[in-house]
């Protein structure tokens, strides 16, 4: 065991893959020489060379669509979208293409591809560098999506998603890039895809997040329980498309009290689906309305602004009185 | 390998159309039977596209974009690969696809929106059709990087029109197989029309092989409707691809005699007659008739026949695919994904429980 970053997870993920593996290749922006803009390929250039890892031409829709070729004549590329914001320059060579060809060709050709893109918001980045835009893929069908929210997930659901013979969008909370350290097997390991994690049990309320959201959502179930001790179960989705509906329902049937968190804009988000999904089939266990905890519905704003924009633990913990005084 | 950077693209003719070799020219190296087996296949999907029109009109097919005039294009480029290579096609290229392997009554299950229509048989190394105008050209141009990655002895072949070329996949596939080095040809139909938008709204450069330049790739501008010209071109360029000398961009100049599709489509709205009859006269298919005819290669009897036997298959194929499922919503919970999703198993058997109630 060694004790690592997320970021450092992402790369080891790749990097023992990669050797167990030749025909998985790492291709994008800045990936190569530079090892990305924020090292999650670093020193993958150097140990596997220039027919393994690329810097490619500045292009998403290139790198995509090149790599979708290349996936389904072979190859395992692991596309790097730099900003999650600049993945609209390649949706159709995502959602048309890479998402619809083994449906298109009857299961002829497989994608086994992995688009890796940092997300989310909280670093003071740029305009459009900071969107949580998760939910397109939800809506997307034959897409995977995979948002970690430690360093030990993150390596073994990236080895899963490079295992895995159909497309799966791995998003990587950026403020989550060195904020959390964790003990991470060196050797590769897999964590499942469509499965979420109880990250603790509890039997009042039912927190529901991913990604960043999810240690804030621990310090706001932490808050909680101190001052009106009742205890709060968190899940952390881990995957957003397939949903892992046993998970929640389990837990909305024990506590029947439901907070959604996701820094998403609030309308059509993953939240959305949750709620209906609930609504559905667990609608008599309720004690109160489910809340969702989001980001507005606006553009996500200039960066001075975003602390007050992004859900905070005091939103989180005022929507847990909301549920829990119904 | 660095290329000249030329001003002027001069049209490449073999063939001229009077159906004489050009005094500068020679005819490719083929055998009599090669030469025949061109006219054979480019008067086969000449059958096609006009007994799909009628079918079409009949409402026996469905969606469906006529090739007509196209044919030197779609058969001496696919000719000049081989069964190996990987063609990327668009939906105007079933001419090129039934050559390459795609079984005939395919091409009729994928116009009905049947079931199977898009399932490529293994052995067949093709993409299913495109629909999404150039999106296939990155394909082509990702294909031909795996290939020279792996040194790999194939080319992949991406099949587009003029339209194409606006888009920003054409400029980004271009780009990158360039900087790659990619085993790809790019083979441009210009055939003058984006439905009904002419070429010259298109673009402002004078030819669109002129844009290898900018990629610094081989470019080459040759007479679509003369099958010889065509052949060589891509031979050529298919030749250096497998060297790993690079990706070439290829204009075939070429004319769309028929609508853009069978949808609804009224040339008379943006093309005058006379520039149809225009291009009538340099027709791919009289053309080499009138070459093969003078070498003694070709006879009325031939002809007939071909006819006869291309007939008989389309209805068989009609016939067919007629006669086969239409299929049913339950099959396609099963291709999304290789293993299905728990919601689409839930789906399924909702759809399922509802058909059942429903009955």
């Amino acid at each position: 065991m060694a004790v690592m970053t997320m970021i450092k997870a992402i790369q080891d993920g790749m990097r023992v893959e990669m050797e167990r593996d030749d025909s998985v290749l790492v291709l994008g922006e800045d990936v190569g020489v530079n090892g990305g803009v924020f090292r999650a390929t670093e020193g993958l250039y150097q140990q596997f060379g220039e027919k393994r890892v690329f810097d490619t031409p500045l292009a998403e829709s290139g790198i995509i669509g090149t790599s979708v070729a290349l996936a389904a004549l072979g190859f395992r590329p692991v596309a790097e979208i730099q900003f999650q914001g600049f993945v609209y320059e390649t949706m159709d060579q995502i959602c048309s293409q890479a998402a619809r060809l083994r449906f298109r060709s009857g299961g002829r050709f497989n994608v086994p591809l992995v688009i890796r893109s940092p997300f989310g918001g909280g670093v003071r980045t740029p305009e459009m560098h900071s969107d949580s835009l998760e939910a397109l893929f939800l809506h997307t069908p034959g897409l995977k999506v995979v948002i970690p929210s430690t360093p030990y997930d993150a390596k073994g659901l990236l080895i899963s998603a490079i295992r895995d013979p159909d497309p799966v969008l791995y998003f990587e909370p950026m403020r989550l890039y060195r904020s959390v350290k964790q003990e991470v097997p060196e050797e590769a390991y897999t964590v499942p895809i469509g499965k979420a994690r109880i990250v603790k049990e509890g039997k009042d309320v039912t927190l529901v997040a991913f990604g960043a959201m999810v240690p804030m959502a621990e310090k706001a179930a932490q808050q909680a329980e101190e001052e009106r001790g009742i205890s709060a179960e968190i899940i952390d989705l881990r995957t957003i498309n397939p949903l892992d509906m046993d998970t929640l329902l389990g837990s909305v049937e024990k506590t029947g009290r439901v907070v959604i968190i996701h820094e998403a804009v609030k309308t059509g988000g993953v939240g959305a689906e949750l709620m209906a999904r609930i609504n559905e089939k667990a609608i008599l266990h309720l004690e109160a309305p489910v809340v969702r905890v989001t980001g507005y519905d606006t553009p996500y704003p200039i960066s001075s602004l975003e602390d007050d924009w992004l859900p905070s633990v005091e939103r989180i913990r005022a929507a847990i009185d909301q549920v829990l005084d119904f | 390998m660095a290329v000249e950077l030329k001003q002027t693209f001069d049209m490449v003719q073999i063939l001229n159309e009077e159906g004489e070799i050009n005094p500068d020219q020679e005819v490719p190296e083929l055998s009599d039977e090669e030469l025949k087996d061109f006219y054979r296949w480019m008067l086969r999907i000449r059958i096609f596209d006009q007994r799909a029109v009628k079918l079409n009109r009949q409402g026996r097919l469905g969606f469906y974009a006529p090739m007509a005039g196209q044919e030197a294009c779609q058969i001496g480029s696919i000719a000049a690969l081989r069964r190996d290579d990987w063609l990327f096609p668009s939906y105007r290229d079933m001419g090129a696809s039934m050559y390459h392997g795609l079984p005939l009554h395919q091409v009729f299950l994928y116009s009905r929106g049947q079931i199977g229509g898009g399932t490529i048989p293994e052995g067949v190394s093709m993409f299913p059709p495109q629909i999404i105008i150039a999106a296939q050209v990155l394909h082509a141009a990702g294909a031909g990087w795996g290939f020279q990655l792996r040194e790999e002895d194939k080319v992949a072949m991406a099949m587009f029109g003029d339209g194409a070329t606006s888009q920003g996949d054409f400029h980004e596939g271009l780009n990158f197989a360039a900087v790659m080095n990619a085993r790809s040809i790019f083979f441009c139909q210009n055939n003058q029309y984006a439905i009904s938008v002419p070429l010259s709204k298109q673009m402002k450069s004078k030819t669109i092989a002129q844009k290898a330049v900018a990629y610094d790739i081989h470019g080459v501008r040759v007479d679509g409707n003369d099958i010889l010209a065509v052949y060589r071109e891509v031979k050529e360029a298919a030749e250096r691809a497998r060297r790993g000398e690079g990706p070439t961009l290829i204009e075939a100049v070429t004319y769309r005699q028929g609508t853009h599709t069978m949808a609804g489509d009224d040339p008379s709205r943006y093309r005058k007659k006379q520039e149809e009859e225009e291009w009538r006269k340099r027709d791919p298919l009289k053309r080499f008739r009138k070459f093969l005819e003078s070498k003694g290669l070709w006879s009325d009897q031939e002809e007939e026949q071909t006819e006869q036997e291309m007939l008989e298959e389309i209805n068989e194929g009609i016939k067919k695919v007629e006669a086969m499922p239409k299929g049913a919503v339950v099959d396609v919970f099963e291709d999304v994904y290789t293993e299905m999703t728990p919601d689409l198993k839930e789906q399924k058997e909702e759809f399922l429980r509802w058909k059942g109630e429903t009955k």
